[in-house]
């Protein structure tokens, strides 16, 4: 069988780095090609040039066979290339019809025909399995449901090649099963997928093929069924890699943080929070594990101090702070690594060194009477670069906007850490790093929690809670389901309370 | 040349160039209009520095610095607002409501001027505070956004100043209010004198100390730190445990208390007295002039003497050369467009010299408020 896309030799300069240096991709038609690497490995860069928002510096594009030119997205469409990026491009207001149409709207005379479209969405919608409604409102359906709409999309458009950018990094486990049989049934109506993903086990799953990409450079291309888990990952990555975290067994100590029935709102004013019981103690790591969007982000932003409590009681070391303000909160013993580290974390246009005292700028020895004294900022900057390994382009005066997102989340870290505080809190403190970022920082949390801290960690990745908590909660609909050793427990078992099954057999440990 | 190219790669020295860029593009400009339509521009030029009194002549050169005295306060007042994140749009609202409080207290009161002249200026900057503390309110306490409230605070002043005038301190017409006594003027002999009769007055200390007192508190103190955090990330700054509310009424306050100071120099410094039933534009320059000072102290000094030196020269360039005096408004705007369209210079920067390493984008302020607003 033939390829349906073939990149030849692409290389793609930016200032100061080569994103694709003499890279081949080769999509035979009808098969699910998966594109694996890092992040940073040119993964998007080299998609980006096929849907023809970069142009290569050399190489040749073949499509069916034949050699293309594509000098923007709509030469793409054309070609009957598709796909569905990471962040939705989708209007919250609009019904999925209308999202659908959009840019191409049939029309009777000058009046929309809608009902001619959303009849044509349907008939897609039942040869695909979707099940999409046609005349729903986008805010109205989940995250699963409006990728969907993104794959509709392209398939109204007459797409034969879909590209799929991480698209299960928003997504339940069980929407991922979903979308696996989608993807499958796509192929089997005789479309070719590209699925780019840093995900071994989906690539496992579903696809048929893995091109991996390392540091812009083509490394492979391998036949899945013979290749397994770890030889790919080492191909990623260019070394061996454990995925098992070194740690000893914990000793815990007093409990530090206790959380009593506590009840939090989230922006709809709908209980995102309700009657939540938590405590951790000093020197273990609680993992939380659950599925985004069951509160976990209200909880952290209440023990914090940025959202209001409806009720209930937070008490850090045996003293209630249920309503201190948030300054008072983290004099009081919290680090907060924030799960948006460009929303919360860092204001990326200060440098390095005036956002390493973000929250003790106004104490000594970084000011005195009101007057910031810019040395000590700078040289505490210095220090945190050297012990933490931050790597920076000019030191403590780099913008942090600079940075690379594993420089800032260890810029955080570093931060955080440093003030010593008593409860440590990390929400999804790996989203978006490669894995030599993700192995540092799951040892600087087992280190905290050796020295004797009590660490709340939250993450969506099973995976990471099962690898680095010393036990675990799940959290369902913002109560926690069930707390376990994690040594008892297993990825199965946390699935299904994750899924909000098996609630019957809750018990506390 | 390589060191320029390195320099030029940069990015912070690319925003340090721009305006200098900007003003020369505008000047180049405005000379082709002027070859277009058959005159000379080297003498036009030459007579509107000249007129602008750059030449020598103290008596101009005065005037040039009472227009830039006004001017560089609305711009610190802009400039302030938006190093804080606030589009302060309330200036001249600020201004008119400063300037006619200490023409109201320069009127009605008798005193000496060690006491009189510091009452009416003090008058002024609270006036302005106040005047500037209700968007900041409205914003901090119902997210009602700044640009919408201090366009409405600018039409309060103006109907508030029409009804407050002939009511409390008419003048010979109905249209004006009576002239300020000399115990509350800014005018000193001295400096009059040394400028040879020209309008020139002390308002051109209090811009200055306004001005190494906003970088004071924008660079040293840890209020500024928290300003600017605020301004450039809400959330961190919450996050880091700052008020934001508490954080951005101060910001609109201090803000307004310059434009106020502006309102102080210009009626008790220039005019003496308050006209009714106008809006000062001087507000709305402000804008201009923070931006082409990339809201820096420094670089709004330096371009409120440019607003300075162009409005003073421009009646003797046209009464020298028969140059229209407009003109001049085609080269402010040749020069405001460029200082806005940062992206566009950066651009020509790229393609001329072939510098290559430009690191990320940043969005002029400006343009944001205007097309979005609240993100």
């Amino acid at each position: 069988m033939g390829y349906v896309i073939e990149m030849l030799n692409i290389r793609k300069e930016f200032p100061g780095i080569i994103a694709n240096d003499n890279v081949t991709l080769q999509v035979k038609k009808g098969e699910i090609h998966a594109l694996l690497g890092e992040n940073g490995a040119g993964k998007s860069t080299l998609m980006s040039v096929l849907f023809g928002m970069y142009q290569p510096e050399a190489g040749v594009i073949k499509v069916n066979e034949r050699e293309v030119k594509i000098t923007n997205p709509n030469v793409a469409n054309d070609l009957g290339i598709g796909m569905v990026h990471q962040h939705f491009k989708l209007v919250d207001v609009f019904t999925v019809t209308e999202n659908i149409i959009l840019g191409m709207e049939p029309t009777k005379g000058v009046h929309l025909d809608i009902h001619k479209a959303a009849k044509k969405i349907k008939e897609l919608s039942d040869q695909y399995g979707l099940s999409v409604d046609p005349y729903a409102l986008i805010q109205d359906i989940s995250v699963g449901m409006q990728q969907r709409v993104e794959i509709l999309k392209m398939l109204y458009r007459n797409a034969d090649i879909l590209i799929f950018d991480e698209p299960t990094a928003v997504l339940t486990p069980q929407e991922i099963h979903e979308l696996m049989n989608i993807m499958r049934r796509l192929k089997t109506e005789g479309k070719s997928i590209v699925l780019i993903t840093h995900k071994l086990k989906e690539i496992k799953a579903v696809a048929d093929r893995c091109t991996v990409l390392r540091k812009g450079k083509y490394i492979s291309t391998v036949e899945v069924k013979e290749t397994p888990e770890h030889e790919m990952a080492r191909l990623m990555v260019g070394r061996e890699v454990s995925f098992k975290v070194d740690k000893s067994e914990a000793k815990p100590k007093e409990t530090v943080l206790k959380i009593t029935n506590l009840n939090v709102l989230d922006n709809r004013k709908l209980k995102a929070v309700e009657n939540l019981c938590l405590d951790v103690r000093a020197g273990e790591i609680f993992g939380i594990a659950g599925i985004d969007g069951n509160g976990q982000k209200e909880l952290v932003e209440a023990i914090t101090g940025l959202r209001h409590i409806e009720s209930g009681l937070i008490e850090l070391n045996g003293v209630d702070i249920t309503n201190l303000s948030i300054r008072k909160k983290t004099e009081s013993g919290i680090g907060h690594i924030p799960e948006d580290r460009h929303k919360h974390g860092l204001v990326l246009d200060y440098n390095l060194g005036e956002n390493m005292v973000l929250q003790t700028y106004y104490k000594e020895p970084f000011s005195t009477k009101g007057l910031l004294n810019k040395d000590d900022i700078l040289a505490n900057a210095e220090r945190l670069i050297q012990e933490f390994d931050v790597r920076s382009g000019q030191g403590a005066v780099t913008p942090v906007r600079s940075m690379s997102g594993g420089n800032q989340q260890k810029a955080i870290i570093a931060r955080e850490v440093d003030r010593s505080p008593s409860l440590l809190i990390a929400s999804q403190p790996t989203r978006g790093l490669d894995v030599g970022a993700i192995e540092y920082i799951h040892s600087r949390l087992i280190e905290e929690r050796d020295k004797g801290k009590a660490v709340l960690l939250i993450s969506f990745e099973l995976d990471e809670i099962l690898n680095v908590s010393d036990r675990v909660g799940v959290i369902y609909e913002g109560t926690i389901v069930d707390v376990d050793q994690t040594a008892n427990t297993n990825e199965n078992q946390l699935g299904l309370l994750m899924a909000g099954s098996a609630k019957g057999g809750a018990k506390h440990a | 040349m390589h060191k320029i190219k390195t320099f030029l790669s940069v990015e912070s020295n690319q925003n340090k160039i721009i305006p200098f860029l900007s003003v020369f593009l505008g000047f180049l400009i405005g000379a082709i209009v002027m070859i277009v339509s058959g005159f000379n521009p080297l003498e036009a030029y030459a007579r509107l520095f000249e007129g602008a009194g750059l030449f020598g002549n103290v008596r101009r050169f005065g005037e040039t610095l009472v227009l830039a005295t006004s001017l560089s306060l609305t711009g610190l007042a802009v400039a302030f607002g938006m190093r804080t994140g606030l589009f302060n749009i309330g200036a001249s609202g600020q201004l008119l409501m400063g300037g006619f409080c200490a023409v109201f207290i320069g009127i009605t009161l008798d005193l000496p001027k060690i006491i009189h002249l510091p009452l009416a200026v003090s008058a002024a900057m609270l006036a302005g505070a106040l005047w500037g503390m209700i968007p900041g309110l409205l914003k901090a306490r119902f997210n009602v956004h700044e640009v919408v409230s201090s366009i409405m605070m600018n039409w309060i002043a103006v109907w508030s100043v029409y009804y407050f005038v002939p009511e409390f301190i008419k003048g010979k017409y109905d249209t004006e209010s009576a002239t300020i006594r000399n115990s509350a003027s800014l005018r000193v002999d001295w400096l009059t004198d040394l400028f040879k009769g020209s309008s020139i007055n002390l308002g051109i200390f209090i811009a200055i100390i306004a001005a190494i007192v906003v970088w004071w508190i924008l660079e040293k103190t840890t209020f500024g730190f928290e300003l600017k955090a605020v301004g450039l990330n809400k959330d961190a700054a919450k996050y880091a445990g700052i008020h934001v509310n508490r954080n951005i009424v101060l910001s609109m306050m201090i803000s307004g208390a310059l434009a106020g100071l502006a309102g102080a120099t210009f009626y008790l410094g220039f005019t003496n007295n308050v006209k009714i039933g106008e809006l000062p534009s001087l507000g709305f320059d402000g804008i201009a002039v923070a931006l082409l000072g990339v809201n820096t102290p420094l670089g709004v000094v330096l371009s409120s003497l440019l607003f300075g030196v162009m409005n003073a020269g421009k009646g003797f360039m046209q009464a020298a050369t028969r140059v229209p005096n407009e003109l001049v408004q085609i080269i402010m705007a040749v020069i405001i467009f460029f200082a806005a369209a940062t992206q566009l210079i950066r651009l020509i920067i790229k393609r001329i010299l072939r510098v290559k390493n430009v690191p990320i984008q940043v969005t002029e302020p400006v343009i944001e408020e205007i097309n979005g607003g609240e993100k």
